[in-house]
C-alpha cells in the first residue's frame, strides 16, 4: 500500500485511541479475576511448604541419654567460610573432650550448611526456623547454651527432617 | 413567644449554610479517605495483588490509619525555605478544590447546590485554575531544584490543558445556552434518557474533556508535577507529615470534584438514564450523580493501572497540536449543529 494510507489509517487508530483501548481492556480483564488468581500467600497467616533440607537458624542436638553430641573436633569451625564459629574446648572429669565455649555469630553466618554437612556426629544442624529477631546487641551471638535450647526444643523437627532426607545422604 | 421563635429562626438561617459547608467538607474528606483505599484495591487487582487487608475488614480501615499516621508525623521546614509562603502552598492548593464544591449542583431546583449562582461554571474554571499557584508556590518555597521543576512541569502543564478544557466547556456552553449548572443539567433532560444528554452530539469533546481533566488533576499518565522517576516527588519533595496530607487531599478532592463535573456537563448530572416511563428507574436522583462520578472515578485508577507516564514533551504535544485543534474545529460542529437546529436544544 502506498505510504499515504498507511500514514492515514495510523492517524485514525492513534486518533481513535484503539490501543489505549485495548490496553484498558487487558487491564479491566485482570481487575474482575484479579484477586482470585490465588498467587498472594498473607505471610503471617499462610505459610509457603518448605524443604526438609531447610536450612534455617542453628542447633546443637544431644544424644537420647542427655549427653550432649559435640565432641570438640572443631571441623565445622575450620569449614565454615564466614569464620562465624568460635569454640574452645577442654577435657573433662571423665576424660571426653567437650567445648567449654560454641558461638556462632548470625551476623557472619551465610547459612551455607557446611558445619552441619562436615559435623561427624551430626551435632550442629541447621532447623527450619527462619523467624527470629534480636532485640539487644550481642544477641546475634548464639552461645552454646543457646543452641543447645534450640536443639531440646526442635529436637522432634530436626530429627523428623533428618529421617525424611536420610536416604539421601 | 414570637421572638423566641422569632430569633431561633434568625440563628437557624444564618448558621445553617455554615452547618451544610462543613457538612459537604466533612463528607469531601470521607469520600477522599475512601477514595485512597479504592485506588490501592483497584490498582491492586489489575496488578494480581490484594491491596490493603490488614487493618479492619478487608483493610477498610487502612486510610484511617494513614491518617493518623500522617497527622502525627513531623512537619519539617527545610533551612532554607520560604518558611510563610511554604506553609502558605498547601493551604492555597486545598483551599480552592474544597471551594469549587460550593457551586456543584447535586439535585434538582437551586437548593440542589450551596450556591447556586449564574457565572457557576466561570467560578469552577476560576477556581480550579488557582490551585496551580499552590503548586507553583510549594516549588518555589522549598527551594530545592526538584521542587522548582516540578512546579514548573505543573504550571505549564495545567495552563495548556486549560485552554482544552475550557473550549470542551464551550460546546456545554453552546449546547445547554446557560453558565449555572443546574441549568446546564435541566438541559440535558429529555425523552430518550441517556441519549439527550450531551455526551453523544459532542462526544470528541467529551473524550477531550476527560483526557485534559486526568491532566488537570496531575495524575496518571500525566503526573509530570509528580514524575517519581526523574524528580523525585515534583513540587511536593519537601513536604512531610499534615502538610503533605494537606496535598493529597487536595489532588484527590480535585479528582472527585472533576468526576462530578463530568458527570454535570456530559452526562446529565441527577438525571436517570433511562426514559421517565421507566418508573423508579426513570426517575432522578442523586444517587445517579453519584454512581457517575464513581465510574469517572474509577475511570482515574483504572488509567493510572494502565497507562505508563507520558514525557514531558509528548504532553505538550498532545495538548497543544492535538487537542486544541480537536476542540476548535469540534465548536464549530457544534454551533452549527445547534444553529440550525440539527440537535435540539435543551429546555
Amino acid at each position: 500500500m502506498p505510504k499515504i494510507i498507511l500514514k492515514t489509517v495510523q492517524f485514525f487508530k492513534s486518533l481513535l485511541l484503539l490501543e489505549l483501548l485495548s490496553g484498558m481492556w487487558l487491564t479491566l480483564k485482570y481487575f474482575f479475576k484479579g484477586a482470585s488468581y490465588g498467587y498472594t500467600i498473607r505471610y503471617p497467616d499462610e505459610k509457603t511448604p518448605k524443604s526438609n533440607r531447610f536450612r534455617g537458624i542453628h542447633a546443637l542436638r544431644r544424644y537420647p541419654n542427655g549427653e550432649e553430641r559435640c565432641i570438640a573436633c572443631k571441623l565445622c569451625e575450620a569449614v565454615c567460610p564466614a569464620l562465624a564459629i568460635t569454640i574452645e574446648s577442654e577435657q573433662r572429669s571423665d576424660g571426653s573432650r567437650r567445648t567449654t565455649r560454641y558461638d556462632i555469630d548470625l551476623f557472619k553466618c551465610i547459612f551455607c550448611g557446611f558445619c552441619e554437612e562436615s559435623c561427624p556426629v551430626d551435632s550442629i544442624v541447621e532447623t527450619d526456623v527462619h523467624e527470629y529477631h534480636f532485640e539487644n546487641r550481642g544477641e546475634n551471638i548464639l552461645t552454646k547454651a543457646k543452641l543447645l535450647a534450640i536443639g531440646d526444643r526442635l529436637e522432634t523437627q530436626i530429627a523428623d527432617a533428618r529421617t525424611l532426607d536420610a536416604e539421601f545422604r | 413567644m414570637d421572638t423566641l421563635v422569632n430569633s431561633a429562626m434568625w440563628v437557624w438561617n444564618t448558621f445553617f449554610p455554615y452547618l451544610q459547608v462543613v457538612m459537604l467538607m466533612i463528607s469531601v474528606t470521607l469520600c477522599v479517605a475512601f477514595l485512597t483505599y479504592a485506588e490501592r484495591k483497584v490498582i491492586g487487582f489489575m496488578q494480581v495483588r490484594q491491596g490493603p487487608n490488614q487493618i479492619g475488614p478487608l483493610g477498610l480501615a487502612q486510610p484511617f490509619a494513614d491518617v493518623f499516621k500522617m497527622v502525627f508525623k513531623e512537619l519539617h521546614i527545610p533551612a532554607k525555605a520560604d518558611k510563610v509562603l511554604f506553609i502558605l502552598a498547601p493551604l492555597l492548593c486545598l483551599g480552592p478544590s474544597l471551594a469549587a464544591w460550593a457551586v456543584v449542583p447535586f439535585s434538582a431546583g437551586g437548593s440542589g447546590a450551596l450556591a447556586n449562582i449564574n457565572a457557576g461554571l466561570l467560578f469552577l474554571l476560576a477556581m480550579t485554575s488557582l490551585s496551580v499557584y499552590g503548586i507553583l508556590i510549594a516549588g518555589w518555597a522549598s527551594n530545592s531544584k526538584y521542587a522548582l521543576l516540578g512546579s514548573l512541569r505543573a504550571a505549564a502543564q495545567i495552563v495548556s490543558y486549560e485552554l482544552a478544557m475550557g473550549f470542551a466547556l464551550i460546546c456545554v456552553l453552546i449546547g445547554s445556552g446557560s453558565l449555572n449548572l443546574t441549568d446546564i443539567v435541566e438541559s440535558q433532560r429529555g425523552n430518550a434518557g441517556l441519549f439527550e444528554w450531551f455526551w453523544l452530539p459532542m462526544l470528541p469533546m467529551f473524550v477531550v474533556y476527560c483526557i485534559s481533566g486526568v491532566a488537570e488533576t496531575n495524575r496518571a499518565p500525566f503526573d509530570m508535577a509528580e514524575g517519581e522517576s526523574e524528580i523525585v516527588a515534583g513540587f511536593h519533595v519537601e513536604y512531610s507529615g499534615s502538610a503533605f496530607a494537606l496535598f493529597f487531599l487536595a489532588e484527590y478532592a480535585n479528582m472527585i470534584l472533576l468526576s462530578f463535573l463530568t458527570a454535570i456537563m456530559f452526562l446529565g448530572g441527577w438525571l436517570s438514564p433511562f426514559p421517565a416511563s421507566f418508573g423508579w428507574l426513570g426517575s432522578d436522583s442523586v444517587i445517579w450523580l453519584i454512581v457517575k462520578a464513581i465510574g469517572f472515578l474509577f475511570g482515574y485508577l483504572w488509567i493510572r493501572a494502565t497507562f505508563p507516564r507520558f514525557r514531558f514533551d509528548q504532553i505538550m504535544r498532545l495538548g497543544w497540536k492535538i487537542l486544541i485543534p480537536i476542540t476548535l474545529v469540534w465548536i464549530l460542529v457544534t454551533a452549527l449543529l445547534f444553529t440550525f437546529g440539527w440537535v435540539e436544544r435543551g429546555a
